[in-house]
Protein backbone atom coordinates (compact mmCIF):
# COMPACT_ATOMS: atom_id res chain seq x y z
CA UNK A 1 0.00 0.00 0.00
CA UNK A 2 1.42 3.30 -1.23
CA UNK A 3 1.59 5.61 1.61
CA UNK A 4 2.27 9.24 1.68
CA UNK A 5 5.44 10.21 4.40
CA UNK A 6 3.61 13.52 5.98
CA UNK A 7 1.06 10.49 6.40
CA UNK A 8 3.81 8.47 8.13
CA UNK A 9 4.98 11.21 10.13
CA UNK A 10 1.35 11.77 11.69
CA UNK A 11 0.93 8.28 12.25
CA UNK A 12 4.53 7.99 14.63
CA UNK A 13 3.99 11.60 15.70
CA UNK A 14 7.41 12.02 14.04
CA UNK A 15 9.60 15.20 14.11
CA UNK A 16 11.66 15.42 10.58
CA UNK A 17 15.00 16.04 10.29
CA UNK A 18 15.61 16.49 6.74
CA UNK A 19 13.91 16.55 3.70
CA UNK A 20 11.30 18.40 4.70
CA UNK A 21 10.01 18.91 0.92
CA UNK A 22 9.85 15.40 0.25
CA UNK A 23 7.28 14.87 2.22
CA UNK A 24 4.82 14.02 -0.77
CA UNK A 25 6.95 10.64 -1.06
CA UNK A 26 5.76 7.50 -0.87
CA UNK A 27 6.39 4.29 0.34
CA UNK A 28 5.85 1.37 -0.76
CA UNK A 29 6.59 -1.15 2.15
CA UNK A 30 8.33 -0.98 5.26
CA UNK A 31 11.63 -3.09 6.72
CA UNK A 32 12.95 -2.95 9.95
CA UNK A 33 16.39 -3.74 11.20
CA UNK A 34 19.43 -2.92 13.19
CA UNK A 35 21.67 -4.21 11.23
CA UNK A 36 22.28 -2.67 7.90
CA UNK A 37 23.31 -6.25 5.83
CA UNK A 38 20.15 -7.34 7.26
CA UNK A 39 18.62 -4.19 5.17
CA UNK A 40 20.69 -4.97 2.12
CA UNK A 41 19.85 -8.20 1.65
CA UNK A 42 16.23 -8.34 2.12
CA UNK A 43 14.35 -4.63 2.24
CA UNK A 44 12.85 -4.04 -1.10
CA UNK A 45 13.59 -0.67 -2.91
CA UNK A 46 10.77 2.14 -2.62
CA UNK A 47 10.42 0.56 1.35
CA UNK A 48 10.24 2.66 4.76
CA UNK A 49 13.42 1.51 6.31
CA UNK A 50 12.92 1.61 10.67
CA UNK A 51 15.74 1.65 12.50
CA UNK A 52 17.77 1.96 15.85
CA UNK A 53 20.50 3.10 14.34
CA UNK A 54 21.76 6.24 13.99
CA UNK A 55 25.36 6.50 12.15
CA UNK A 56 26.24 7.74 8.25
CA UNK A 57 25.97 3.75 7.73
CA UNK A 58 22.52 4.25 7.60
CA UNK A 59 22.43 6.64 5.25
CA UNK A 60 24.72 4.85 2.70
CA UNK A 61 22.84 1.68 3.12
CA UNK A 62 19.48 3.41 2.46
CA UNK A 63 21.13 4.91 -0.84
CA UNK A 64 22.59 1.43 -1.50
CA UNK A 65 19.43 0.00 -0.99
CA UNK A 66 16.96 2.00 -2.78
CA UNK A 67 15.46 3.26 0.93
CA UNK A 68 13.25 6.18 0.51
CA UNK A 69 12.99 7.52 4.12
CA UNK A 70 14.34 6.60 7.29
CA UNK A 71 12.22 6.40 10.74
CA UNK A 72 14.72 6.37 13.63
CA UNK A 73 13.20 4.81 16.73
CA UNK A 74 12.58 5.12 20.51
CA UNK A 75 14.20 8.93 19.98
CA UNK A 76 17.40 8.48 18.05
CA UNK A 77 19.05 11.24 16.68
CA UNK A 78 21.41 10.83 14.46
CA UNK A 79 24.40 13.51 14.19
CA UNK A 80 24.34 16.49 12.06
CA UNK A 81 26.62 15.14 9.97
CA UNK A 82 24.46 12.46 9.08
CA UNK A 83 21.50 14.73 8.39
CA UNK A 84 23.85 16.84 6.21
CA UNK A 85 24.53 13.12 4.57
CA UNK A 86 21.19 12.28 4.22
CA UNK A 87 20.58 15.16 2.36
CA UNK A 88 22.52 15.06 0.12
CA UNK A 89 21.14 11.99 -0.91
CA UNK A 90 17.54 13.47 -0.65
CA UNK A 91 16.83 10.90 1.59
CA UNK A 92 14.36 12.22 4.54
CA UNK A 93 15.26 11.63 8.16
CA UNK A 94 12.55 11.36 11.23
CA UNK A 95 12.51 10.18 14.47
CA UNK A 96 9.94 9.04 17.04
CA UNK A 97 9.42 8.61 20.20
CA UNK A 98 8.10 4.95 19.67
CA UNK A 99 9.63 1.70 20.39
CA UNK A 100 10.53 -0.14 17.53
CA UNK A 101 8.00 -2.93 18.22
CA UNK A 102 5.03 -0.02 18.87
CA UNK A 103 6.26 2.13 15.68
CA UNK A 104 6.25 -0.78 13.36
CA UNK A 105 2.61 -2.10 15.12
CA UNK A 106 1.25 1.12 14.92
CA UNK A 107 2.08 1.36 11.01
CA UNK A 108 1.13 -1.93 10.59
CA UNK A 109 -1.88 -1.14 11.76
CA UNK A 110 -2.73 1.55 9.29
CA UNK A 111 -2.33 -1.03 6.51
CA UNK A 112 1.60 -0.62 5.70
CA UNK A 113 3.31 -4.00 4.91
CA UNK A 114 6.65 -5.91 4.83
CA UNK A 115 7.95 -7.66 2.52
CA UNK A 116 7.42 -11.20 3.96
CA UNK A 117 3.85 -10.90 3.27
CA UNK A 118 1.72 -11.35 -0.19
CA UNK A 119 0.21 -8.07 0.39
CA UNK A 120 3.16 -6.44 1.08
CA UNK A 121 4.79 -7.69 -2.68
CA UNK A 122 1.78 -6.86 -4.19
CA UNK B 1 32.10 -10.28 -34.39
CA UNK B 2 32.93 -10.94 -31.14
CA UNK B 3 29.93 -11.43 -28.79
CA UNK B 4 30.05 -8.81 -25.86
CA UNK B 5 30.26 -11.25 -23.00
CA UNK B 6 33.83 -12.46 -24.48
CA UNK B 7 34.77 -9.04 -24.42
CA UNK B 8 37.71 -8.22 -21.46
CA UNK B 9 36.25 -5.63 -19.12
CA UNK B 10 38.07 -2.17 -19.34
CA UNK B 11 39.44 -0.50 -16.13
CA UNK B 12 36.54 2.36 -15.18
CA UNK B 13 38.31 3.75 -12.18
CA UNK B 14 40.38 2.82 -9.08
CA UNK B 15 39.32 3.95 -5.74
CA UNK B 16 41.11 4.01 -2.28
CA UNK B 17 39.51 2.20 0.31
CA UNK B 18 40.85 3.64 3.94
CA UNK B 19 41.88 1.57 6.65
CA UNK B 20 39.50 1.73 10.09
CA UNK B 21 37.42 4.95 8.56
CA UNK B 22 33.86 3.84 10.51
CA UNK B 23 32.83 7.13 9.77
CA UNK B 24 33.78 7.26 5.37
CA UNK B 25 32.87 3.83 4.87
CA UNK B 26 30.85 3.49 2.11
CA UNK B 27 31.59 6.22 1.11
CA UNK B 28 33.28 4.82 -2.20
CA UNK B 29 30.33 1.92 -3.26
CA UNK B 30 28.21 5.32 -3.20
CA UNK B 31 30.67 6.77 -5.56
CA UNK B 32 30.75 3.78 -7.87
CA UNK B 33 26.70 3.89 -8.00
CA UNK B 34 26.93 7.48 -9.29
CA UNK B 35 30.05 6.34 -11.66
CA UNK B 36 27.62 3.51 -13.50
CA UNK B 37 24.08 5.76 -13.24
CA UNK B 38 26.26 7.68 -15.50
CA UNK B 39 26.54 5.27 -17.73
CA UNK B 40 23.12 4.24 -17.97
CA UNK B 41 22.30 1.13 -15.74
CA UNK B 42 18.70 -0.22 -14.88
CA UNK B 43 18.17 0.02 -11.18
CA UNK B 44 18.18 -3.25 -10.32
CA UNK B 45 21.49 -3.69 -11.78
CA UNK B 46 23.39 -1.19 -10.17
CA UNK B 47 21.59 -2.09 -7.01
CA UNK B 48 23.31 -5.55 -7.15
CA UNK B 49 26.67 -3.81 -7.85
CA UNK B 50 26.35 -0.98 -5.05
CA UNK B 51 25.57 -3.70 -2.38
CA UNK B 52 28.31 -5.97 -3.60
CA UNK B 53 30.66 -2.96 -3.65
CA UNK B 54 29.11 -1.96 0.17
CA UNK B 55 29.79 -5.12 1.33
CA UNK B 56 33.05 -5.60 0.16
CA UNK B 57 34.25 -2.18 1.36
CA UNK B 58 32.76 -2.68 4.40
CA UNK B 59 35.24 -5.67 4.67
CA UNK B 60 37.71 -4.09 3.42
CA UNK B 61 37.55 -0.99 6.38
CA UNK B 62 36.80 -3.72 9.31
CA UNK B 63 39.53 -6.17 8.44
CA UNK B 64 41.26 -5.75 5.23
CA UNK B 65 43.16 -2.56 7.13
CA UNK B 66 42.10 -0.54 3.74
CA UNK B 67 42.71 -1.23 0.48
CA UNK B 68 40.98 -0.65 -3.09
CA UNK B 69 38.37 -1.22 -5.62
CA UNK B 70 38.17 -1.36 -8.99
CA UNK B 71 35.28 -0.63 -11.35
CA UNK B 72 35.78 -2.75 -14.47
CA UNK B 73 33.59 -2.55 -17.43
CA UNK B 74 32.46 -4.19 -20.63
CA UNK B 75 29.00 -4.04 -22.47
CA UNK B 76 27.41 -7.01 -20.85
CA UNK B 77 28.82 -7.08 -17.47
CA UNK B 78 30.46 -4.76 -14.42
CA UNK B 79 33.55 -6.60 -12.93
CA UNK B 80 34.57 -5.09 -8.82
CA UNK B 81 37.97 -6.68 -7.81
CA UNK B 82 38.49 -5.28 -4.16
CA UNK B 83 41.84 -6.27 -2.41
CA UNK B 84 43.43 -6.01 0.95
CA UNK B 85 46.70 -6.64 2.38
CA UNK B 86 44.83 -7.49 5.52
CA UNK B 87 45.37 -10.70 7.82
CA UNK B 88 43.03 -13.12 4.96
CA UNK B 89 40.33 -15.35 5.89
CA UNK B 90 41.75 -18.25 7.82
CA UNK B 91 38.95 -20.67 6.53
CA UNK B 92 36.87 -19.13 3.63
CA UNK B 93 34.00 -21.96 3.76
CA UNK B 94 33.13 -21.12 7.16
CA UNK B 95 33.15 -17.08 6.03
CA UNK B 96 30.71 -18.07 3.38
CA UNK B 97 28.35 -19.42 6.03
CA UNK B 98 25.36 -16.98 6.76
CA UNK B 99 25.81 -15.88 10.72
CA UNK B 100 29.42 -16.67 10.80
CA UNK B 101 31.43 -13.78 12.18
CA UNK B 102 34.47 -12.45 14.14
CA UNK B 103 33.18 -8.67 14.04
CA UNK B 104 34.04 -6.82 17.26
CA UNK B 105 31.67 -4.84 19.14
CA UNK B 106 32.38 -1.73 17.10
CA UNK B 107 31.53 -3.20 14.10
CA UNK B 108 28.45 -4.47 15.43
CA UNK B 109 27.38 -1.06 16.86
CA UNK B 110 27.90 0.07 13.14
CA UNK B 111 24.88 -2.42 11.67
CA UNK B 112 27.32 -4.85 10.47
CA UNK B 113 29.09 -7.89 11.45
CA UNK B 114 26.62 -10.20 11.29
CA UNK B 115 28.22 -12.60 9.32
CA UNK B 116 25.98 -11.56 5.74
CA UNK B 117 28.56 -9.65 4.27
CA UNK B 118 30.13 -12.76 2.56
CA UNK B 119 26.42 -14.72 1.48
CA UNK B 120 25.31 -11.08 0.58
CA UNK B 121 27.76 -10.56 -1.88
CA UNK B 122 27.66 -13.75 -3.30
CA UNK B 123 23.92 -13.74 -3.72
CA UNK B 124 23.99 -10.47 -6.07
CA UNK B 125 27.16 -11.62 -7.93
CA UNK B 126 26.81 -13.86 -10.91
CA UNK B 127 30.37 -14.50 -10.29
CA UNK B 128 32.76 -14.74 -7.24
CA UNK B 129 36.01 -15.38 -6.74
CA UNK B 130 37.94 -15.11 -3.35
CA UNK B 131 41.55 -15.54 -3.45
CA UNK B 132 42.49 -15.17 0.38
CA UNK B 133 45.95 -16.83 2.59
CA UNK B 134 46.72 -16.12 6.24
CA UNK B 135 48.98 -12.88 6.16
CA UNK B 136 48.57 -12.00 2.63
CA UNK B 137 45.46 -10.01 2.25
CA UNK B 138 42.28 -10.87 0.45
CA UNK B 139 41.13 -10.68 -3.51
CA UNK B 140 37.61 -10.49 -4.09
CA UNK B 141 36.45 -10.69 -7.83
CA UNK B 142 33.25 -10.11 -8.46
CA UNK B 143 31.08 -9.78 -11.92
CA UNK B 144 27.29 -8.80 -12.51
CA UNK B 145 26.04 -8.85 -15.93
CA UNK B 146 23.90 -6.59 -16.93
CA UNK B 147 20.60 -7.19 -17.48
Amino acid sequence: MPVKLAQIASWLQAEVLSGHALLEREVLLAHAADMMSDVLAFSHPGSLLLTGLANPQVVRTAEVAGIRAVVFVRGKRPSEAVTLLAQEFDLPLMTTAYSMFDACGLLFAQGLRGWSLPEGRA
Amino acid sequence: MTPPQDQEPELLHAFTIAANDFAGAGQVSIAVKNLLKEVGFSAQCLRRVAIVAFEAEMNVVMYGGGGGLSVYLAPALVRLVVEDQGPGIPDLDLAMQEGWSTATPEMREMGFGAGMGLPNIKRNSDRLEIHTSPGRGTKLVAEIILT
